[in-house]
């Protein structure tokens, strides 16, 4: 198909373009006629003095009027992108999706994109411990508490405000030339930079993931820790047992938020000469000029964040439906 | 020297004073109803015996051993004085049956078949035995409030605070949580409750205390103080109560 295109006279692309143009408004004004014919009815109704029947149509001209703008502004939005993707005889298109490029190359993209994922698995994990730590922490009580709160303070604001970018090119870069970490581990070898990628990301995301921890246990009411004091459980103990569990079921949308935007910042650890899906995307797509492959990777990274979400919201759904009730 | 010995208890919260010296004593398998109009410091004792609130002044003795002030290990001290609550604060995440079991397990450290089979004879004491596996929010309040009894009498209190436990629910549920505190009184339990429930206090209570102001403005017995009350506040107060239709006279 795309031979024929680009064999075609340039300018070509524009009449079947205007007829694309004609069809989808000929499609978006079907629902104006029945507007129009409710319309008439109702004319006619208020001439033979029938109040209610006027009513009745003048309704269902208005429902038909507003089906038409809904459909129409959809339409138009659509048409907006297929015009896109024809201009220049295609060559939008073909930038974007050359097919040919894209079913060569996806498994290559697919084997680097491990990498992301190996990165991101193990950055979660380390996040999740991580940011619960931080987050009791900052909730510590007392006077004792207070230079443990502070620094815990210290640290989400610093690693929050940081770019992540900045972070991994630190860690990445920083710590192997600070030489404090042995550039190779008797009997592993050298540490992978996908282990500083990890490291840069456990801290960026630890911050935020820490905030989501402390706003959670804060949201439980403070009379359960009253009820679990009261029956002896020491403060670690209520937390264990009582805060924790109920914060954690609460945050599971704001935490895999985090988590999707986590996995979409795997894609940075470029910088540092990872080669996860991103960069060899880039490099394929410069080889060929074309970015099709980075494509590829983006429709990836889509693809894995929606199942994610549909499953936040399950989780969501049936925890509210447990705990609505009670406490 | 009683079992339970409040002696000028002081407690302020900023620059406002909830209890301003309050003296009381209960002697062991007594059951004391504390009555009085809203915030007269009713809870806020409660909470302070229980060391849920640190007091300012004063001192509270349990059995001979002082529980309230610095070196106080309040952790240890809640094994021996449970508290129910208006309410109930079951937890959530948990079954009926995990809720009576967390503090006999962790805090205790109790074998779990002893604490399992223990909150089994308990449960069904109170009749709710079957409802052993539910979460919380499939029972009634006056369930959830029974279970919250429940829950405080598994770490084998020497003492049981109970804090308006009948005020958050309908009328209708009242009588079955009423009947299992009776039942404890009968049993010999030593209870400071907190209560609206008028007619009950008369029926139960071994001793009665009107607070006002965060002071204990008259004790006595049932029959004496709702019957025949001394001083003109506890008259002005029972005198509301009646109108209200919250106590029958006798």
């Amino acid at each position: 198909m795309r031979d024929s295109v680009a064999a075609a006279a340039p300018g070509r692309w524009i009449q079947p373009a205007i007829w694309l143009v004609v069809a989808a408004t000929a499609v978006s004004l079907w629902p104006a006629g029945a507007a129009a014919l409710n319309w008439q009815a109702k004319i006619r109704a208020v001439r033979d003095g029938r109040t209610v029947d006027a009513r009745i149509a003048s309704a269902a001209a208005a429902e038909w009027a507003y089906i038409t703008l809904g459909y129409a502004a959809a339409g138009l939005l659509a048409l907006g992108v297929v015009l896109f993707l024809l201009a220049n005889d295609m060559a939008v298109g073909r930038t974007f999706f050359y097919l040919p490029l894209m079913a060569e190359k996806y498994d290559l993209v697919l084997r680097a994109f491990a990498n992301n994922v190996f990165i991101f698995v193990v950055a979660e994990i380390f996040v999740l411990v991580l940011g619960l730590v931080v987050a009791i922490g900052r909730l510590l009580p007392g006077r004792a508490g207070r230079p443990v709160r502070m620094l815990a303070v210290f640290y989400c604001d610093f690693f929050r405000g940081m770019p992540a970018v900045v972070t991994i090119f630190l860690v990445g870069f920083g710590l192997p030339l600070s030489g404090i970490i042995p550039g190779a581990i008797p009997g592993i070898g050298k540490i992978p930079l996908t282990w500083y990628a990890v490291i840069a990301l456990t801290l960026t995301y630890g911050a935020y993931v820490a905030e989501v921890y402390r706003s959670g246990i804060e949201s439980i009411h403070w009379s359960q820790m009253a009820a679990a004091r009261s029956l002896g459980l020491s403060y670690f103990q209520a937390l264990r047992y009582v805060i924790v569990p109920q914060a954690v079921r609460r945050i599971t949308a704001p935490l895999l938020n985090d988590f999707i935007g986590l996995q979409k910042d795997t894609a940075l650890v470029s910088v540092i000469g990872v080669i996860d899906g991103f960069n060899q995307a880039r490099i394929i797509a410069s080889n060929a000029f074309n970015l099709s492959a980075v494509t590829i990777i983006a429709i990836i990274f889509v693809l894995i964040t929606i199942p994610q979400a549909r499953f936040a919201d399950k989780l969501l759904e049936r925890d509210q439906r447990r705990m609505r009730a009670a406490s | 020297m009683a079992f339970l010995e409040i002696r000028n208890v002081v407690k302020n919260f900023g620059a406002t004073e909830v209890l301003r010296g309050i003296d009381l004593s209960i002697e062991e398998h007594q059951v004391v109803c504390l009555i009085g109009p809203s915030g007269c410091g009713k809870s806020t004792l409660l909470r302070c015996i229980n060391g849920l609130e640190p007091i300012s002044s004063g001192e509270i003795l349990l059995d001979d051993d002082r529980i309230s002030g610095p070196g106080v290990e309040v952790d240890r001290l809640r094994r021996d004085i449970g508290i129910v609550f208006q309410s109930f604060n079951l937890f959530p995440h948990m079954t009926v049956l995990e809720n009576i079991m967390l503090a006999p397990l962790k805090v205790l450290n109790k074998a779990r078949q002893e604490v399992h089979a223990d909150a089994m004879v308990l449960l069904n004491r109170i009749g709710m035995a079957e409802k052993a596996t539910e979460y919380p929010d499939r029972l009634s309040g006056g369930q959830q409030q029974r279970v919250a009894i429940v829950r405080a009498l598994a770490m084998r209190p020497k003492v049981l605070l109970l804090d308006e436990i009948t005020s958050a629910l309908d009328p209708e549920l009242v009588a079955e949580v009423l009947a299992i505190v009776r039942d404890l009184a009968t049993r010999g339990m030593t209870m400071l409750l907190a209560t609206h429930e008028m007619g009950f206090a008369r029926d139960v209570a071994s001793k009665i205390c009107f607070l006002v102001d965060g002071q204990v403005y008259e004790q006595g017995s049932p029959e004496r103080l709702l019957g025949h009350p001394e001083r003109d506040r506890t008259r002005a107060f029972l005198k509301r109560v009646m109108d209200a239709g919250r106590m029958q006279p006798r």
